[in-house]
């Protein structure tokens, strides 16, 4: 069911909140033992909440906005006394002594917590292969990845295991799982929602953002997450407006950009078509496409991985075993503790990024590397500008191909990172995106990316709603390994 | 321009990580193959380019000089590996 | 070679800020709390957390700046400081690198033969502390209540040429954040710190010689020696034709010398890049003009303005306004008695002497500037002798009693009586005849012991300026 249901039916009392929480503790034990969505479960609060909501209901109490509706929350989010592993060993026992803002406001709406998705370790990944306890499948083809990083997060919602799901975008952790699991996944602006209790990746590039069955659920989250956080500098001052109000069928005049960079070589023919379908619905629907030139694209991934590797290198120094974390045993002296303690503690994928970070922020190559990518990040930054000077969002694809094999890319670190070409130019720029479902091949669910102007959200959730208006990519749901 | 394995070594002391020979070369590879790409970056002309280290420009976001609850130490410690007497402990630094 | 040698010192200070709290925190800064108490999220760095910096920190650091000559910047940042350290949290240090906030300053110092010399400032800049470390042999004991306590970091150019010099920069420097209250600069208490870079060259060179970095020193007089020791080893060496090594040495009280510290041989790779948690610090001239109008007078103008207003030599003066609050007692003194010399003399004479054995800071003394002054008042009106005054305020001190009260209390009020003196004086001189001859003879100095007498023998009561003249004209008469 999707969220905006839920609250009509709880609101109708055609249900009561915890025969919601039941119905999807019951799913997930049916089928999380194949999809692996959940890390640590919550099933006992989820249950005590309910009650409170039912009590709420009962009183002919007001509802807030996502009261007695059930998720799923990245193992990154810090929740207060809930374990919060960022899957792992280094944290596999950490517990929070406080909340991510985004779980306060959560709370505050009412949503349920079920408990933690799964994820690549870190955040860095883009296939779940990298969860240090287990992978995540894809609920539309168990031997295929969900993507990645917010796996977890994403197929929990596709296979039913919650009805909408918080997870963490660096360079497409929300976009490229969403459309791999026919989702709706949205990265806000940089700035739009608390960073405040994510555990950072890269700190000039994450945002959290969610995963829903539909645009419409989309901005009952949106409007629950987003806002101004003074505990969170690099939060922006903007009011939030209420996206509910943005859903709207008519997108007549309405510019919308065709990067041409973004159609590339590297892009599978299936993937192409069903883009360009789509933008010919669009067109239909009274939408202009107009062709944009957006000529530093190609630099963006190298960007991406400088900066985010560097960024990383720093933020991940604190895990040492000595006020949290995973602690060795085998070590001869307190420095040797560090080195024990992280060598085991992180998985490969984490000490790549590590190493490389640390290597570009080095006496001798900080110009050459960090420096430099900065200086194309302003360029990158450029291009969306003079884009957006012309088109109200650009439409590009989100990833290159459709959910890959399980095992398929792990061992080619450059093969994997080349996935992300699409994704990561939104994350130098800092602007807001949004994958929705606009197709299938052989099965399998092809993303389209929505890309909007900072802070300009609205207009991703007018066109999105828009196109699920007319399409109906976004009500199948898969048939998880039945 | 690759990495060495020298450069490896050297990098891996400043991150505080240890690998075996093997898992040197594999890192070496793997790390040259990155870095071997983003020198794609020097194509490009950025003397006159500003380093934008924010995506937003954001300035002056201050908080006052007001006293706020501390935690309670059962929470500090709460994930520690090792304590005494509401201290973290580790093995004997030795400083020069 | 036997050449004369040039000393050249640089000194990084470190300095706690004031604040209430923390520089990224809401934590309290209060020393002396229970281990592990004033930390939370953000300043013991767990994951997730993030920093905000304290308006006040910068403004500290912003007067810090104006009242040291400096240039504030403009547009800045703040960076990260790479490494692994128990101490650190977050194993970086979010500091300042390539943009700190004050730079190109200077002090100026006078120096023994009575030049005035300007030291330059290098820098100043916003950083935060680390946690405190107790070793022992069980381990090592981890206290974070200090991490995020905020301080600023004064870099001198390396323009100190003797370890005197270094000394009075010290000494400059803290009176200075003292007057502008951003510090209480305690060395004993670790809320100010000291390390020195030194090196010498032959005089006439231009290039500079090997340096080497000396820690641990722990008073103004430790850094004053621990350098003399420093440049002393530096010449033997360079005289014997050995090498100097660049590298950190440790002061060592017990034997005033300074021993290599092990560890710190290899520089460091701090990798330094900008702070993405925090934002732009964008400092307008507004905002500047309002902290330069908001900053007291200056210990160096002060000095000036007491000199010519006080009519105080350069060496009283200075003494007086080396310290802010005492500077302002001694106002207040003036203010309430009208005269510059007595409080001059009693503030630098009586009040610091007991300051002194008593270990008192001025902050907690007993006596008012007020009562002071009345004190003094009441010697010029001769209601009270000097000698009777010393010991009025030796009880002020101790009890913090007015002196009015002290004086009726104990009825110590000046006997200005003509009669009853001339009395007193008839009876001493008929007790000593002895002096009566020796003055006859030309021994004037016998007078003095004979007021003495006189004085002793009305308990100090006596008027001593009418008794030296009664006693005169009596023994004229004789």
């Amino acid at each position: 069911m999707k969220a905006h249901e839920i609250k009509d039916k709880l609101q109708k009392k055609e249900i009561s909140a915890a025969q919601v929480v039941k119905a999807y503790i019951d799913r997930i034990e049916k089928v999380d033992g194949k999809v692996g969505a959940y890390l640590e479960k919550d099933f006992d609060n989820a249950v005590d909440k309910a009650a409170v909501i039912d009590k709420k209901i009962s009183l002919g109490e007001d509802l807030q906005g996502l009261a007695g509706i059930p998720c799923a929350i990245k193992d990154n989010i810090s929740t207060k006394n809930v374990k919060t592993t960022c899957a792992s060993l280094m944290l596999e026992n950490y517990v929070p002594p406080y909340d991510a803002t985004v779980v306060e406001r959560l709370n505050n709406s009412g949503a349920i917590m079920l408990g933690k998705a799964n994820m690549d370790e870190f955040a860095m990944g883009s296939s779940n292969e990298n969860s240090a306890f287990k992978k995540v499948r894809n609920p539309w083809d168990l031997d295929r990845v969900p993507g990645g990083s917010s796996g977890g997060s994403a197929a929990s919602v596709a296979a039913g295991e919650a009805a909408f799901s918080l997870g963490s975008d660096t360079g497409g952790s929300i976009r490229q799982p969403a459309s791999y699991c026919n989702l709706v996944g949205i990265k806000p602006t940089y700035g739009r929602v608390s960073r405040y209790g994510l555990i950072a990746f890269a700190s000039s590039l994450d945002q959290i953002g969610a995963f829903t069955k539909d645009v419409e659920d989309m901005a009952l989250v949106l409007n629950s997450i987003a806002g101004r956080d003074y505990k969170d500098s690099t939060s922006y001052n903007i009011k939030t407006p209420d996206y509910t109000k943005s859903l709207s069928e008519d997108i007549r005049g309405m510019k919308i950009g065709i990067p041409v960079q973004y159609f590339g070589e590297g892009i599978d023919d299936d993937v192409k078509k069903s883009v360009l379908d789509s933008i010919e619905l669009l067109k239909s629907m009274g939408a202009e496409a107009i062709e944009v030139d957006m000529p530093y694209t190609e630099y963006a991934l190298a960007v991406y991985y400088i900066l985010s590797s560097a960024e990383a290198s720093s933020n991940l120094a604190r895990y040492d075993g000595i006020r949290y974390g995973y602690r060795s045993k085998n070590y001869d002296d307190s420095i040797d503790l560090y080195i024990k303690s992280r060598s085991e503690g992180f998985g490969d994928e984490v000490k790549r990024r590590i190493m490389l970070g640390t290597y570009t922020l080095s006496s001798g190559y900080y110009d050459a590397y960090y420096n430099k990518a900065l200086k194309v990040r302003s360029l990158v930054k450029k291009d969306f500008e003079n884009a957006f000077k012309k088109c109200d969002c650009l439409v590009s694809p989100v990833s290159p191909t459709t959910p890959f094999k399980i095992g398929e890319k792990i061992d080619d670190p450059m093969s994997m990172y080349m996935l992300d070409v699409c994704t990561v130019p939104i994350n130098i720029a800092g602007v807001c995106a949004m994958s929705i479902p606009c197709g299938f091949s052989n099965g399998l669910p092809i993303g389209l990316q929505l890309i909007g102007n900072y802070f300009e959200e609205e207009k991703l959730l007018k066109v999105g709603y828009a196109y699920q208006k007319n399409t109906n990519w976004h009500n199948l749901n898969p048939k998880v390994g039945e | 321009m690759g990495i060495s394995a020298d450069d490896v070594k050297y990098v891996a002391q400043l991150s505080r990580l240890e690998f075996k020979e093997d898992e040197i070369e594999k890192f070496t590879k793997d790390l040259s193959s990155i870095v071997g790409y983003v020198n794609k970056l020097n194509e490009l002309d950025t003397e006159d380019v500003e380093a934008l280290v924010n995506p937003i420009y954001i300035e002056n976001d201050f908080r006052e000089d007001d006293i706020k609850d501390s935690l309670d130490r059962e929470n500090v410690l709460l994930n520690a590996p090792e304590k005494e007497e509401g201290y973290f402990k580790v093995p004997t630094v030795i400083e020069g | 070679m036997n050449c004369e040698y040039e000393t050249i010192i640089g000194l990084e200070v470190h300095a706690e800020l004031s604040t209430k709290t923390k520089i990224y925190c809401g934590c309290t800064t209060e020393f002396g709390g229970e281990v592990n108490t004033h930390c939370c999220p953000v300043c013991l760095g767990l994951p997730g957390s993030l920093p905000k910096l304290n308006k006040k920190v910068v403004e500290y650091a912003i007067a810090a700046g104006l009242a040291t000559n400096c240039s504030i910047t403009k547009v800045t940042n703040t960076a990260r400081k790479n490494y692994f350290y128990p101490d650190c949290p977050k194993n970086y240090q979010i500091t300042q690198d390539e943009f700190p906030i004050c730079r190109e300053g200077y002090i100026e110092i006078e120096t023994s033969d009575g030049k005035i010399k300007k030291i330059g400032i290098e820098r100043i800049h916003i950083e935060e502390d680390a946690g405190k470390l107790i070793h022992a042999p069980s381990g090592t004991y981890v206290d974070y209540n200090r991490t995020g306590v905020p301080l600023i970091e004064i870099v001198t150019k390396p323009d100190i040429r003797t370890p005197e010099e270094a000394r009075l920069y010290l000494e400059k420097l803290k009176s200075i954040l003292q007057y502008i209250e951003v510090s209480d600069c305690k060395m004993e208490e670790g809320s100010l710190r000291c390390d020195a870079n030194i090196s010498i060259r032959p005089k006439g060179q231009e290039e500079f010689g090997v340096k080497s970095e000396v820690k641990n020193m722990n008073s103004f007089k430790a850094v004053e020696k621990a350098l003399d020791y420093e440049r002393l080893r530096h010449i033997e060496l360079e005289n014997k034709g050995g090498r100097i090594a660049q590298e950190t040495r440790r002061w060592d009280e017990t034997t005033s010398s300074t021993i290599t510290m092990r560890s710190k041989e290899k520089a460091h790779d701090y990798r330094y890049f900008p702070e993405p948690d925090l934002v732009t610090l964008s400092i307008d001239d507004e905002w500047i003009d309002k902290i330069k109008s908001a900053l007291p007078e200056m210990p160096d103008a002060k000095k000036e303005r007491f000199k010519k207003e006080y009519s105080l030599l350069e060496y009283d003066a200075a003494i007086l306004t080396s310290n802010k609050m005492l500077s302002i007692f001694y106002e207040k003194c003036v203010g309430e008695c009208k005269d510059p010399k007595a409080a001059s003399n009693w503030v630098m004479g009586e009040m610091l002497r007991l300051m002194n054995e008593s270990q008192k800071d001025i902050k907690d003394i007993l006596v008012t500037p007020k009562d002071l002054g009345e004190l003094i008042k009441l010697i010029i009106s001769g209601t009270i002798s000097g000698t009777i005054a010393k010991k009025v305020f030796a009880e002020m001190f101790e009890t913090g009693k007015s002196p009015n009260a002290i004086v009726k209390e104990k009825g110590l009020v000046q006997n200005n009586d003509e009669d009853f003196i001339k009395d007193v004086v008839i009876k001493v001189l008929s007790e000593n005849p002895q002096s009566v001859a020796d003055i006859k003879n030309g021994k004037d100095r016998a007078i003095g012991f004979l007021v003495g007498q006189v004085m002793k023998a009305s308990k100090g009561k006596a008027n001593p300026s009418m008794a030296n003249k009664i006693l005169k004209d009596e023994l004229s008469k004789m």
